[in-house]
């Protein structure tokens, strides 16, 4: 068996008759921090929205382990415990506080005691350095901070794999920082991930491997001082090039 | 001055009669507003689950949502005092004869019909809910159910609330139709006082201002509720830079 964690496999996803995604092919290692770019309405978003089950694919596989998961006898909830997502919007539940945020998982979905997930939640919080924060409603927390503590609810899963969906696009520039400060910490202690992303500076200097995407397809992908430093692909170089410029 | 001891002569001899009424309102309304709405709570999460994938649960959830839909229309399309009047007498002439006790028949008619708008008001709180609620829930594991119970419906009522006390001022006043079955409630008794004692006008605006009274209390008690349910608008942070003991509570005007 191989190592690949994710593998995609002739993914193919349609909206009625607009095609996004056309016949993706992908696979991701452990401990690989993969980053996507490309242009607004490339399909990005989608295929790792696919990688979630959040979207059905129209056809083709999506495999974890080996084992395809859009088959019926995979327990979809269970396999989500395992894979994480942090949305652009944050998507923090509105009527919990912080720290209720991290734990309503652990206790719903791996059945962990109040007290163990309280003091997982609270492991996760200090990481994301949302500690002193940890009463606070979503509505009282600055954009920056409401992203913080969806990490921490991601990873207070304990998942093996975190999806990450341009999640610094709905922030301040002055808060994009602390954000991409504990996304490149944990990049670093190992976790696998998959950024889908705008930030050229973290898929250049934080991911191990990048992907290009246009039109639904992969044009590109590479080690990423390769892929920046010369791209092949023509569209790739037209991307990079506009906004390099910027 | 005629008037004033009119108007004390009623309250001072028919108080009990009017007390009795107030308490049958009270309760029916109460009671029918709390049944309509865990009607509607239970139709709207039906309503609004999503489809299964095992056909035979698929075609039933179909023929749920169409009996449910009927009923909402069916309830909400036609007058509460009829309702009323098919009801009970329908359930006479079924039974030939048997007529069920008139306040239970009070608490059916107006839970039924309250469900029905309760159905439409819950609904439109769970499809107002950002879709990204969901997908927040479903993307750490959580199932639909566990989503709906600890994410959805909690805003959902802290949403709806609104609606609810507006439904409940309706049905303190709208239970007055009642009388047309001879259940006990105060319109029943402002009739009742009326042909003992002729004066109309002292009667009714007696209970006119009964009901303002309820209704206005009631109003106020829920807009409270409503404001406890934001829930704390102040939150504490624990340590600082200097020092890590310190907590700095922060108040809303702060912010």
């Amino acid at each position: 068996m191989s190592d690949n964690v994710i593998e995609l496999v002739h993914l193919q996803k349609q909206f009625g008759d607009h095609s996004v995604l056309k016949d993706i092919n992908l696979s991701v290692k452990k401990g690989e921090v993969l980053s996507i770019i490309g242009a607004s309405g490339s399909g990005k978003s989608t295929m790792l929205r696919c990688i979630n089950q959040l979207e059905t694919p129209t056809s083709g596989q999506i495999l974890y382990h080996g084992k395809d998961i859009t088959s019926k006898d995979i327990k979809i909830t269970q396999y989500r415990t395992k894979v994480g997502m942090v949305f652009q919007s944050f998507n923090l539940f509105n009527n919990m506080t912080a720290i209720d945020n991290c734990i309503v998982g652990q206790v719903s979905a791996l059945k962990r005691s109040k007290s163990e997930a309280k003091e997982v939640a609270m492991k996760y919080l200090k990481k994301v350095g949302m500690e002193p924060f940890i009463n606070a409603r979503p509505s009282q927390l600055s954009g920056g901070q409401k992203q913080r503590v969806a990490i921490a609810r991601a990873l207070a899963m304990e998942p093996e794999v975190l999806l990450f969906d341009e999640p610094t696009s709905a922030l301040d520039p002055q808060m994009v920082g602390e954000v991409l400060e504990v996304m490149t910490k944990l990049a670093k202690e190992g976790l696998t991930m998959i950024v889908v992303t705008h930030e050229m500076a973290f898929a250049r200097d934080v991911s191990t491997h990048v992907v290009f995407m246009a039109d639904g397809v992969i044009c590109e992908q590479g080690a990423p001082h390769e892929l920046f430093a010369n791209p092949k692909n023509e569209k790739t170089r037209e991307f990079l090039s506009r906004f390099l410029a910027k | 001055m005629e008037f004033f001891k009119d108007v004390i002569g009623i309250l001072v001899k028919y108080y009990p009669q009017l007390l009795k009424g107030v308490g049958n309102t009270l309760l029916i309304s109460l009671i029918g507003t709390v049944a309509g709405l865990v009607i509607g709570l239970l139709t709207g999460i039906i309503r609004t689950a999503p489809k299964s994938k095992n056909p035979v649960l698929k075609a039933l959830h179909k023929i749920v949502n169409a009996i449910i839909a009927v009923y909402v229309e069916i309830f909400r399309g036609t007058p509460m005092m009829v309702q009323a009047m098919v009801i009970y007498w329908g359930y006479a002439f079924a039974t030939g004869g048997n007529t069920l006790p008139l306040i239970p028949s009070g608490l059916i008619i107006v839970s039924i019909n309250t469900g029905a708008y309760m159905a439409e008001i819950v609904r439109g709180g769970i499809i107002s809910i950002d879709r990204g609620q969901f997908e927040g829930a479903m993307s750490i594991g959580m199932t639909h159910s566990q989503t709906m119970m600890k994410v959805i419906i909690p805003q959902v009522m802290r949403n709806i609330l609104p609606s609810i006390s507006n439904e409940f001022v309706i049905n303190i006043k709208d239970t007055s139709v009642l009388n047309v079955i001879g259940v006990t409630e105060l319109y029943f008794f402002a009739g009742v006082i009326k042909k003992s004692t002729f004066q109309t006008f002292q009667t009714y605006l007696i209970v006119c201002v009964i009901y303002f009274i309820l209704t206005f209390t009631i109003t106020r008690i829920l807009r409270y509720v409503e404001k406890r349910l934001d829930g704390n608008e102040n939150y504490t942070v624990f340590g600082s830079q200097s020092n890590s003991e310190a907590e700095i509570h922060i108040k809303k005007e702060d912010m």
